[in-house]
């Protein structure tokens, strides 16, 4: 990595140890002190006992990707230093607990700085929870990159405010005992990592799955049922954190047929829904998918990929599930597919789909991949002051010659819902445009052909030009989507020769702008988690455009900017 | 008021002449012109099968969702608009077999909707293949060589996963049936009321001659809020052992009435242009 001010700090456990709180908290010290981060976990499908780890990252710019190497390793057990002491760069270092029997002995010290901090005695004595033994280890590291412990305090005492004074108190004490030690003890060896800058500018620390049920509330959420399943449970434990402050329903279902069925219920008396699920979860939604799109009621799925088939790999990342999203369910019907490639993302397209559902009256799939739900990010405090919300065309009037389902031109009709005096039915056969079950001819085709029509007009009014970061006139050209946009964008700071198109709208697709691009770039890599390329797929069935070079990876990890740069470096040194 | 005339659609009835749907229709129009629902105050939520027909001779706004999928659309309906009255119309099929799962924890929820079971014991849209309601023995097309399970009995499954209102109709009985679902519907919580019908082209055994034979009405002293008793009684099956009537009823609050947020106003009448979030937002910095 070309990056020399990006520094990064793993911190590596027992599931059940609070790793990935831990992570959180000095992923905040860093934020609050006037830097960006990123996390990144990985975590087995285990309550207690497993392998946790999480990666903060922290560089006065902008970050979004993890990384391979590892300056600072906080090591809870032996397993951690086992499993990791490959990873850490030449000058890195290791904090591990001196009052335990850690075998460190393998290590070069001319090569690795050994950081032993008696953390158990210091979190007994601070009291009587293990878990302090993180606080002490946080507060250590805090003192080694040269931050300040009073944002720690600060933090811990938020935190842990509904806990009660004795709770605060033991975890002051074990910051203050671990930060001074390792002041005391290896003062030689502090950097400036987490050096606080002065007038930092605000920033948020979100999961994905935090700015989707963030921006669901922004975007006027009115009801919500999602049925838990990795990785996308985040979203129903942030929604259902705050409904009654903001008056909106979040109900947990008996299982995701019923969590999509509630919701175009909930869709088609008026309110605002959205559902979220997995690749498995999804799998059950399909037969309720076409039932919006025949009654053209609006709604929102989130679709938080994992790797697949079956059970798969409940807590790892894949993009495995475009193809499936984009064709599921028997029949033609407008269905809206958007691809988040970032927190950011997330929450400004959750907003959108919460706008286009209601606006084209039809399903909208907002795809997410694990390591953007899990991940934490750094964010400029969401402003929502620009967004509006669009209902499309719904009327409460009463009319007593109300057709639900008129044609128009742009296919989409006026809306109303029950209650209002406006007779309709919303018909699962196909109808009239009364709602009337039908099997004439004209009302077949011309409903069918309305409903299609709506895709077109999306299509038309809505559909933004894709991204492309880098130079318009570029050597070699990436084509991706989802969360490996971050790592993308870390690998092109070492490549200013090379772009990357990013692509957001999967259905409907810009065909002809990616045409375009494609057409036009001198060479062309799809880079994708998943084992048949399935956007390189979509990509070949929208422009004709075949992509040749594809880097797939489908193991579960994330797609590191170190391997990008690796495919890069050997396509354009095979290129001269 | 709604008359009879303002319910009618247009649509003819396509029922089989005699099909006890045509007698659940019609004791619900009844029940509907007695009591004034109509499109300002109603929404009806049917599934698939020959009962989910009466949408379209129902002049009253409704959803006509999937097979087995009623329940889950109309808990939607109902939780962001809880002033509605909904009703739910499903088949033995529809509830039982492929809805088994949302019927069972719409009970223990306790819902404030009205669930009409059309009973035929038959799947007669598919005509006519066994049921959950079928008995054992049973021959259909299906199970030519009988029928190899034991049915489900909708009474003793709503008693026990927690249904609040209970009851059980004979659709040839249309004022009888109609009464009932003017009870049911006014009963705050989840109703379930199974009405036993007859389908006359494809379930020879359970034909009106039977039901007439072998159903009488619950006694006028039994306890509706004897849990036990209400057990007791579901369980009776045989000759001249259906009985019909108010099985079970208890007071408990309806799920939609402990729900802070719509405590003042439906889900749907509360604003949702929420600009000022620098509150939650700042939670996460």
């Amino acid at each position: 990595m070309s990056d020399e001010s990006l520094f990064s700090i793993t911190i590596g456990g027992q599931a059940g140890q609070g790793i990935k709180s831990s992570g959180l908290t000095l992923a905040k010290v860093a934020s609050r002190s006037g830097y960006r981060v990123h996390t990144y976990t990985e975590f087995p499908s285990l309550i207690r006992g497993g392998h946790n780890v999480i990666q903060i990252l922290v560089s006065p710019k902008e970050v979004s990707a993890p990384v391979k190497h590892i300056h600072l390793l906080i090591a809870l057990n032996q397993d951690t230093i086992n499993r990791h002491r490959a990873e850490l760069s030449s000058g890195g270092g290791v904090i591990y607990d001196s009052d335990k029997k850690i075998d460190t002995s393998f290590f070069d010290p001319g090569l690795i700085n050994l950081f032993p901090v008696p953390l158990s005695k210091f979190a007994n004595t601070a009291g009587s929870s293990e878990l302090l033994v993180n606080t002490v280890s946080i507060a250590a590291a805090v003192a080694l990159l040269g931050g300040d412990a009073k944002i720690l305090e600060t933090l811990i005492r938020e935190e842990f405010a509904d806990k009660g004074e004795a709770v605060i108190n033991s975890n002051l004490t074990a910051i203050q005992s671990g930060f001074e030690y390792a002041k005391a003890n290896f003062n030689d060896k502090i950097k400036s990592v987490l050096a606080p800058v002065s007038n930092p500018s605000p920033h948020m620390i979100v999961n994905g799955a935090e700015a989707i049920a963030l921006g669901a509330i922004a975007g006027g959420l009115q009801f919500s049922a999602i049925y838990p399943m990795s990785p996308a449970s985040n979203i129903l434990s942030t929604l259902a954190l705050y409904q009654e402050q903001y008056g909106y329903i979040y109900k947990q279902p008996e299982d995701e047929i019923s969590a999509v069925g509630m919701c175009i219920g909930a869709g088609f008396a008026g309110a605002r829904a959205l559902t979220a699920t997995s690749g498995g979860g999804f799998s059950l939604m399909v037969e309720s998918l076409g039932l919006a799109a025949m009654t053209e009621t609006p709604l929102v799925i989130v679709e938080g990929m994992r790797p697949g088939p079956a059970t798969g790999l409940p807590t790892w990342n894949a993009q495995g599930d475009l193809q499936f999203v984009l064709h599921a369910h028997q029949g033609d019907f407008p269905r809206i597919v958007l691809a988040a490639g970032c927190a950011q993302e997330a929450f400004d397209l959750t907003i959108q789909a919460l706008n286009l559902a209601d606006k084209y009256q039809t399903p909208v799939i907002l795809l997410v991949d694990k390591n953007i739900l899990d991940d934490d990010w750094s964010v400029s405090p969401f402003d929502v002051s620009g967004y509006l919300i669009d209902r499309g065309k719904l009327t409460a009037d009463f009319n007593p010659e109300f057709t639900r389902y008129a044609p128009e031109a742009d296919g989409v009709s006026y809306r109303s819902i029950p209650g209002t005096g406006n007779f309709f039915i919303a018909n699962s056969d196909e109808h009239n445009a009364s709602g009337f079950s039908s099997e004439d001819v004209t009302d077949i085709v011309s409903q069918q052909t309305k409903r299609m029509t709506k895709l077109k007009t999306c299509a038309d009014t809505e559909m933004p030009p894709p991204q492309i970061f880098g130079p318009e006139n570029a050597d070699v050209t990436l084509v991706s989507w989802g969360s490996n946009k971050g790592s993308i964008l870390s690998a092109l700071e070492s490549f200013p020769q090379a772009n990357y198109l990013h692509l957001t709208w999967m259905n409907p697709f810009p065909a002809e702008a990616v045409k375009t691009i494609l057409n036009s770039a001198k060479r062309v890599i799809s880079i994708e988690a998943n084992y048949s390329g399935q956007l390189a797929k979509l990509i070949a069935e929208k422009t004709g455009f075949l992509i040749q070079d594809q880097l797939l990876k489908f193991d579960g990890r994330p797609i590191y900017p170190e391997e990008i740069i690796t495919k890069l470096n050997s396509i354009l040194s095979a290129k001269t | 008021m709604p008359t009879l005339n303002d319910l009618a659609t247009g649509c003819s009835p396509t029922w089989c002449p005699g099909c006890g749907d045509l007698a659940i229709w019609g004791a619900f129009k009844n029940a509907a012109v007695s009591q004034g629902w109509d499109n300002t105050n109603t929404c009806l939520v049917a599934g698939i099968g020959c009962h989910g027909h009466l949408l379209n001779f129902t002049k009253i706004t409704s959803f006509e969702s999937l097979h087995g999928r009623a329940i889950p659309v109309a808990t939607g309906i109902k939780l962001a608009n809880h002033k509605l009255n909904v009703f739910v119309f499903t088949g033995d099929g529809d509830c039982l077999a492929e809805g088994g799962n949302h019927f069972i924890h719409a009970c223990r929820r306790n819902h404030n909707l009205t669930v009409v079971i059309h009973d035929n014991a038959i799947y007669g849209l598919t005509t006519g293949q066994t049921s959950p309601r079928s008995p054992r023995g049973y021959k259909s097309k299906s199970t030519p060589q009988g029928n190899p399970d034991y049915p489900l009995n909708p009474l003793t499954l709503a008693i026990a996963s927690g249904a609040t209102f209970i009851a059980r109709g004979y659709a040839g009985d249309i004022a009888g049936t109609a009464k009932l679902i003017i009870q049911a519907n006014a009963h705050q919580g989840l109703a379930v009321l199974d009405i036993l019908q007859p389908c006359v082209t494809f379930n020879k055994e359970y034909s009106h001659t039977f039901y007439q034979q072998n159903v009488y009405p619950l006694s006028t002293d039994h306890d509706p809020r004897n849990k036990e008793l209400a057990f007791k009684k579901a369980l009776e099956w045989g000759e001249k052992q259906i009985p019909l009537g108010v099985f079970y009823q208890v007071d408990e609050p309806s799920y939609e009435s402990e729900v802070p947020q719509i405590k003042d106003q439906t889900l749907i009448d509360i604003p949702v242009d929420r600009k000022n979030l620098s509150n939650l937002f700042r939670r996460y910095i």
